[in-house]
C-alpha cells in the first residue's frame, strides 16, 4: 500500500475508538475536511495537544516538538501471576 | 507365642534420635512390624489413641504454637505440606486494566496485585467453588465467571495536585492527592449472593491496608479490575494461606555424669538462656559415693530445666571439658508446630483444615482401591 492510499481511520463508527470520545465530537466536524482530530501528550509539558493532519507537530503550550500518543483505551487482561 | 514386650527404658532409648558433633544417628523410626525380632508392632487404634497427645503452646489469631506427640514423621509431614499447599485460600487471579498511565508496567503490577493477602467471611470463601480455567486441550471448558467463583475487585485511583499543600512542600504525599496507592484504594464489588456472606467487616478486603502498590504524580491514573478466585498453594504460592507453617522436634538434653563449679556457669552459657539452670549441690548428694558429686558440697551443678527453648546449636560438644558428660538428642515422635496465617484464617482452624484435606485424600484414595480390586 503506498503511503498516499493510507485513509487515517474514521472514528465515526463506534465509542471504542483509540482517540476517546471527547475528541471524536471535536475531531468529527474537521475530520469531514482534512482528516480526524487525534490527540496527543506533550513529551515536555504532558499538557494534551489536539493535531489534525497537516498540522505542524509542536506543543501549543511550551514548543516542544516531541508529541507522544495516548495510551490504548482498551482494556487489556492479565494474569497476577 | 505371646509377643516379646521391650523394656520401657528401651522403648524410651528408641524414641531419641541421637545428635552427635558431626552426624545424626538412629533417626529412622522402627515401630513396624518385622523389625524387632517377636515384638507386635502392629498399627492399633486403641494404642494410638493412648499415646497420641496435642499441646497448646501458644495460640493467637495469626500465629499458633502447639506439639503433636505420638505421630509418625510422615503424617506431622503431610499436615506441614497440606498447610503450605493444599489448603485454600483466595487470591486475586486476573487483572482487567483500563487505564495504566504508572510508571510501572501493567504485568509488573498485575504480579504485584496478585501477591496482595485478602480477607473475608470464612463461611463465603467456604461456600465459593473452583474457577476452572480454559485448558490449551479444551478452550471453551473454562467456567464462567459468577458469583460463587470470581470476586470483582476495583482500583481506580487518579493523582492530581493538592492545591492546598503548603508552599516549599517537598512530601510528594501532602504535595498530590493520592501520590502513592496502597491495597486500601482497592473496593469491592458484591455480584449475586455474595453480598449475604461478604457484609460489613466480613467484606473482601487486604488483610494489610497499608501495602503499597505504585507512586503516582499528577495527571497519572490507574483504573483496572480485579477478579479473585479461590485456588490452592501448589498452583501458586499466593493462593497459600499461611507464611509459614513449620515443625521441629523437642530437643532432648540428658547430663551423663556432673558438671560443677566453673564449667557448670560455662555449660549453661552453651545453650540459649533458660535451658540449663544451676542448683546448689546438697549435703546428700555430696555424702553419695560414686555419684561424682563427692567434695562439691555447696558448689554449683548444671541442671536441665527447659529442653523444648534449646535450639540443638551443638556447641556443649565442642568444649573439651564436657565430653562424655552430655548426650544430646530430639524425641523422634514429638512435633513442635509452628503455623502462621496471612490472615484470611484464624491460624488453629488452619491447622483443622488440613486434616479435613488429609481425610479427603485417604477416602479418594480408598475409594480407588475399591475400584482396583472390582
Amino acid at each position: 500500500m503506498s503511503r498516499e492510499a493510507y485513509q487515517v481511520p474514521s472514528n465515526l463508527g463506534g465509542s471504542q475508538s483509540a482517540f476517546g470520545g471527547a475528541d471524536a465530537g471535536a475531531g468529527g466536524a474537521a475530520g469531514s475536511l482534512d482528516g480526524p482530530m487525534v490527540a496527543y501528550l506533550c513529551g515536555e509539558c504532558n499538557s494534551r495537544v489536539s493535531l489534525k493532519r497537516g498540522d505542524q507537530i509542536r506543543c501549543k503550550e511550551c514548543g516542544h516538538r516531541v508529541l507522544y500518543k495516548e495510551r490504548t483505551k482498551r482494556m487489556v487482561q492479565f494474569e497476577a501471576r | 507365642m505371646a509377643p516379646l514386650i521391650a523394656s520401657q527404658e528401651e522403648l524410651q532409648r528408641r524414641r531419641i534420635v541421637d545428635i552427635n558433633p558431626e552426624t545424626v544417628s538412629n533417626f529412622a523410626s522402627t515401630d513396624f512390624p518385622g523389625h524387632w525380632p517377636g515384638e507386635s508392632h502392629e498399627w492399633n487404634l486403641q494404642k494410638f489413641r493412648d499415646n497420641f497427645n496435642v499441646e497448646f503452646h501458644r495460640n493467637e489469631q495469626f500465629e499458633a504454637s502447639f506439639s503433636l506427640v505420638g505421630v509418625d514423621a510422615s503424617i506431622a509431614n503431610a499436615f506441614r505440606r497440606i498447610l503450605m499447599a493444599e489448603v485454600p485460600s483466595i487470591a486475586i487471579e486476573f487483572v482487567f486494566v483500563h487505564n495504566n498511565t504508572s510508571v510501572i508496567q501493567d504485568e509488573v503490577l498485575a504480579q504485584r496485585l496478585g501477591l496482595i493477602p485478602l480477607k473475608g467471611s470464612v463461611e463465603g470463601i467456604n461456600w465459593m467453588r473452583w474457577f476452572k480455567k480454559p485448558t490449551e486441550d479444551d478452550p471453551e471448558g473454562g467456567s464462567t465467571p459468577s458469583d460463587f467463583n470470581t470476586i470483582v475487585l476495583r482500583l481506580d485511583v487518579k493523582c492530581e495536585k493538592n492545591p492546598h499543600a503548603a508552599d516549599g512542600e517537598d512530601d510528594p504525599r501532602k504535595l498530590y492527592k493520592h501520590a502513592h496507592v496502597y491495597a486500601r484504594d482497592i473496593t469491592f464489588h458484591p455480584v449475586g449472593r455474595q453480598d449475604q456472606f461478604f457484609v460489613d467487616d466480613a467484606a473482601i478486603q487486604p488483610v494489610n491496608p497499608d501495602i503499597l502498590i505504585a507512586k503516582l504524580r499528577p495527571g497519572q491514573k490507574i483504573d483496572m479490575e480485579l477478579h479473585v478466585i479461590k485456588g490452592i498453594g501448589a498452583d501458586h504460592a499466593k493462593f497459600s494461606p499461611v507464611a509459614t507453617a513449620s515443625y521441629r522436634l523437642l530437643p532432648d538434653i540428658k547430663i551423663l555424669r556432673p558438671i560443677v563449679g566453673e564449667d557448670a556457669r560455662k555449660f549453661v552459657k552453651c545453650f540459649p538462656a533458660g535451658v540449663i539452670g544451676l542448683e546448689q549441690v546438697t549435703r546428700e548428694e555430696a555424702s553419695q559415693k560414686g555419684s561424682g558429686y563427692e567434695g562439691h558440697e555447696g558448689e554449683m551443678k548444671a541442671v536441665v530445666r527447659d529442653a523444648f527453648k534449646d535450639t540443638v546449636s551443638r556447641e556443649c560438644l565442642r568444649h573439651e571439658e564436657f565430653q562424655g558428660k552430655v548426650k544430646l538428642g530430639r524425641v523422634r515422635d514429638h512435633f513442635i508446630f509452628n503455623v502462621e496465617s496471612v490472615g484470611q484464617f484464624d491460624s488453629d482452624v488452619l491447622f483443622l483444615e488440613s486434616v479435613k484435606v488429609l481425610k479427603l485424600k485417604c477416602a479418594r484414595w480408598k475409594r480407588g482401591l475399591v475400584d482396583l480390586a472390582r
